[in-house]
């Protein structure tokens, strides 16, 4: 496949340096295709963010406290997360209706959990505890799993999805149920559910509807017709489609994106940094960026395909595909493909809160391949 | 309970399988995404693009700057002041209303200043520059340059407006510019006036505003989202208007208002070797100033309900009766038709005039008469009954004929807007008008200009003129040359010849001049008055017009204890140096009585000034 390292320390990355990574559990074909993203990150929000160096010092900070979280859970050995995987679930749920009963309100939604030092949101751990709870589950389960089971599962990604999005928060919603029933499907869903499952969604499509909240109606109408509410919420896609589409094969060039540096493209350091790289880098730069992307989606893959039980096979494949979802939906969504869902383009835009989650994901899959017994 | 086995091979084929599955899946999706790109980057790229340009990209008009409006000596009219604003910038001001409080130490500051600020502040980007105060006094400029470094964010701006120094002296003509209506921008080009905010309202300003105007410039700006001007990205220059070089001579001008003093009048003079107007005075005048940055109401209202009607060009749209003034042309007719008058072209005037066939009696001014009168002692004396017996003889359709060949009724042509055509009376006129026919009894009054026929000062002025120049006729104009901005070169204005009036004999023409002559030069004339000192010889007729009927006949002097707005018009012609003229002037003085006491000395003063220099010679 992609990938033939199977000893990586000696054969990939030479002498010391390459000790090093083992003794810290590190992949070094993973760990350079994060690296890169983050470089790539730091360029473009370089430009998006007016050329500030204190916005590219607050995000390089960041990063290197995400990388410093992803050794550390590097260093779990796989069998140690199953075993407390309950309980993190547990806390997480229990966390989770702290939130909605006791939360901060920010930014219109409730999903801040003030803990006197730190404010941080529950449903971040969801994107982590649910695959885990899931893949755990079924890890004790024979596969395919049985209806029964799979109704266990659903319930598992269920609970916490519903109280995510009653936040509301639809974008971790839709991460955590993806990352849930990535798992389900890993684990070799039969067909027969799987439509099952699709058409009774396409049945509840109309009470999830009803349950929407307005600003959230409001996005997918917008989603339809941009053009409708050309100052208001479509004006975001609109700028957004018109930097991309300027940016033409090659792009205007880095820091001389107008939509960006003139200030027509909105969120255009967090959510539609999409939009800036593919004005400034056009065509070209967001192929690159995509083949980086899926360069790392076929490793953690490929680190699943090579894992021991099921429950690491699980885990590291749905949190593989769990970058994918972000990437899809991010770029769906600046693109006009899709509605306007608040899912930030991984590891390149501003801000810290997922980037932590996602790193420690990594670290996840880095402990999953790096504590395999040699002689199975 | 039913114990399934785990088959982990098994499990291991079926994951590896999904997990294929899944990554073929991803690839697809990530192919979908950038089918999505290449539509949006390649296929629209140019649409996008031009979406984008459209966004960064304003075009900002540059007005151009209004030419200048100068007098034959090139004596300022009309000119570009600068005028400073304080203007603030929200954004820079830490604390806006903290700010206009000690701004108003400084410099006068004024309630309504403050809530005209308030109420644009509402409406503009906070780094938009808003006015707080406009014009201000120098010393206020000074105060504040002087502590400028304590108000971060508060900024003098400097723009032009228009300013007419010599004021009320030739408001009529110069006009005035005033802030664009609704009405101008209907008829306006848009595109020209984007960043224009006055136009001509009145006058010359008016007649020539594209002359003036010139053309509009542009700058291209790159624009941040929120409309802030990053940098220019092009200009084009605008091209200023052109200047313009009046006929008119200021001091004349003065000279003449002056004489006119507190009376409400008119005063045309004309160079009769061009038509081209030296001077144009309607009394009472304005300040054309008021109007420029708007007026206040009050004295809005005021100008306008004045009973002196201020505003009125009274030279160009004042109609009065011309009196005894049309003599001269009667007698010009007289010669040209060959009427005869009386017995051997004499009549003998005992004051009375019954006309034929009926019991129409009609007086002269002069009540005891003037004995044996022929056409000379006519004009000189002004003897009403000897143009009433021409005007009989003559009759009203050629009386009309000879009459509108000198321009009566009809407007002269000046290059002022509204100009009035005045009225010259024909039985065809007087059918359309009130379906009635002419009777014999208003051609009588019609010879000695009562009646109907009405003039303006301007037509009386350029048919005096006409005589003075022998029958050649020059259309009257107040624009001498326009000059271009970029080379300075001069632009007369095109073809002022108008059709001459042509007479059977030209001698006729310096007869009827000598007549003029002895009005004034004559110790019988009736504007000898005015021949005191008098170093060159003036050709001239003095005329007295009814504003109510007294009765018959226009009696002048009589009429001294009669309320103002009864009391007859003083009017006067006359051009000088009789032989070879180079002045015209009309004189109308309302309610001024008798046209040789109210209208001759100003006439006389006019062309003292223009013909007399210094040294006290002729020029």
């Amino acid at each position: 496949m992609l990938f033939d390292d199977d000893y990586p320390t000696s054969q990939g990355v030479t002498g010391g340096f390459g000790r090093l990574l083992e003794r810290l559990h590190l992949d070094p074909p993973l760990l350079a295709g994060l690296l890169l993203l983050c470089g790539v990150g730091l360029a473009i929000l370089y430009s998006a963010g007016g050329e500030s160096e204190g916005i590219l010092l607050r995000q390089g900070l960041r990063m290197v406290l995400a990388f410093g979280v992803m050794i550390v859970v590097a260093q779990i050995p796989p069998l140690t997360m199953r075993l407390w995987t309950p309980l993190l679930y547990l806390g997480g749920v229990i966390l989770l209706i702290l939130v909605a009963w006791m939360g901060d309100v920010g930014q219109g939604a409730q999903r801040w959990l003030d803990l006197g030092v730190v404010r941080f949101q529950p449903s971040e751990i969801m994107k982590l505890a649910v695959p885990m709870m899931v893949a755990s589950f079924l890890h004790y389960r024979p596969l395919p799993p049985r209806l029964r089971h799979v109704a266990w599962a659903a319930a598992l990604i269920l609970v916490p999805v519903v109280l995510i999005a009653r936040q509301p928060d639809l974008g971790t919603a839709v991460l955590v149920a993806s990352a849930g029933l990535f798992t389900l499907f890993l684990a070799g869903l039969r067909w027969r559910y799987i439509w099952g499952l699709a058409l009774s969604m396409a049945a509840l499509a109309p009470v999830i509807w009803f349950h929407l909240r307005d600003y959230q109606k409001q996005r997918v109408l917008t989603f339809f017709n941009p053009e409708k509410d050309p100052l208001g919420a479509g004006y975001h896609i609109i700028q957004s489609k018109i930097a991309i589409g300027s940016g033409g094969l090659f792009g205007k060039g880095w820091l001389n994106g107008t939509q960006a540096h003139l200030q027509f493209l909105p969120e255009r350091s967090t959510d539609f940094i999409f939009a800036v790289l593919g004005e400034e880098f056009g065509l070209v730069g967001l192929c690159l960026l995509l083949v980086l992307y899926l360069y790392v989606i076929g490793r953690g893959l490929q680190i699943a395909i090579r894992a021991q039980d099921t429950f690491e096979r699980l885990l590291a494949g749905s949190l593989s595909l769990t970058l994918f979802v972000y990437v899809f939906v991010n770029a769906g969504m600046v693109t006009g493909l899709m509605p306007v869902v608040g899912v930030p383009l991984p590891l390149i835009s501003y801000g810290g809160t997922s980037m932590v989650t996602l790193m420690a994901g990594f670290g996840i899959l880095m402990s999953v391949h790096t504590h395999r017994k040699l002689v199975a | 309970m039913r114990i399934r086995i785990k088959d982990r091979n098994q499990e291991q084929r079926l994951f590896v399988s999904r997990t294929v599955l899944t990554f073929v899946a991803v690839a697809a999706l990530f192919g979908a995404l950038v089918g999505r790109l290449v539509w949006l980057q390649i296929v629209n790229h140019r649409h996008y693009t031009t979406l984008s340009v459209g966004n960064r990209v304003r075009i900002q008009p540059v007005p151009p700057t209004r030419g200048l409006i100068y007098d034959r000596n090139g004596r300022l009219l009309a000119e570009n002041l600068p005028s400073f604003r304080l203007d603030i910038v929200p954004e820079e001001v830490p604390d806006v209303d903290r700010t206009i409080e000690r701004l108003s130490g400084i410099v006068h500051i004024d309630r309504q200043d403050v809530a005209r600020f308030k109420r644009q502040m509402h409406h503009e980007h906070r780094f938009e520059s808003i006015p707080i105060r406009y014009r201000l006094t120098s010393r206020e400029l000074a105060r504040f340059a002087v502590d400028r470094s304590r108000f971060p964010g508060v900024e003098v701006h400097a723009n032009l407006t228009r300013y007419y120094p010599e004021g009320k002296n030739l408001a009529h003509i110069v006009g005035y510019v005033g802030a664009i209506d609704r009405q101008d921008l209907n008829r306006l080009d848009d595109s020209n006036y984007a960043g224009t905010t006055h136009v001509g309202k009145t006058g010359i300003e008016q007649r020539y505003e594209q002359r003036l105007h010139g053309t509009v410039g542009y700058r291209k700006v790159e624009v941040t989202a929120e409309g802030r001007v990053v940098r220019v990205l092009d200009r084009k220059s605008p091209v200023p208007g052109q200047n313009v070089y009046l006929t008119v001579d200021s001091k004349l001008q003065e000279v003449a208002r002056k004489a006119l003093g507190k009376q409400h009048g008119a005063v045309v003079a004309i160079d009769t070797k061009t038509g081209g107007i030296l001077a144009m005075v309607s009394t009472p005048s304005f300040d054309p100033n008021r109007f420029v940055d708007g007026i206040d109401p009050g004295t809005y209202a005021r100008l306008t309900h004045s009973p002196a009607k201020p505003l009125f060009n009274r030279a160009i749209r004042g109609r009065y009766p011309p009196g005894s003034t049309i003599k001269p042309f009667m007698g010009l007719a007289e010669l040209q038709t060959g009427t005869v008058v009386g017995r051997n072209g004499k009549v003998d005037c005992k004051g009375v005039y019954h006309l034929p066939h009926t019991d129409s009696v009609y007086h002269g001014w002069k009540r005891w008469g003037h004995g044996w009168t022929d056409l000379r002692k006519a004009i000189t004396q002004s003897c009403d009954i000897y143009f009433y017996h021409l005007a009989v003889a003559m009759g009203i359709q050629k009386m009309h004929d000879f009459l509108s060949r000198f321009g009566f009724g009809k407007r002269t042509g000046v290059d002022l807007d509204g100009e009035r055509p005045g009225l010259l009376p024909s039985p065809a006129w007087k059918r359309k008008k009130y379906g009635k026919p002419w009777y014999t009894g208003e051609t009588v009054i019609t010879g000695i200009g009562q009646g109907y026929m009405l003039i303006t000062p301007l037509q009386l002025a350029t048919a005096t003129a006409i005589i003075a120049d022998r029958g050649e006729r020059l259309r009257p104009h107040l624009v001498k040359d326009f000059q271009d901005p970029v080379d300075d070169k001069l632009d007369p204005p095109t073809d002022v010849k108008e059709p001459p009036v042509r007479l059977r004999n030209a001698s006729y023409w310096r007869r009827i001049t000598r007549d003029m002559e002895r009005v004034v030069g004559s110790i019988h004339g009736t504007a000898h008055n005015i021949s005191y000192g008098l170093k060159y010889k003036v050709a001239g007729k003095t005329g007295t017009a009814q504003v109510f009927s007294s009765g018959g006949g226009d009696q002048e002097g009589e009429e001294k204890n009669l309320p103002m707005k009864l009391r007859d018009h003083a009017l006067f012609i006359a051009f000088a140096p009789a032989e070879h003229p180079r002045i015209a002037v009309a004189v109308v003085v309302e309610h001024g009585g008798g046209g040789s006491v109210a209208a001759a000395p100003v006439a006389r003063k006019v062309m003292d000034t223009y013909l007399i220099d210094e040294t006290h010679a002729v020029r």
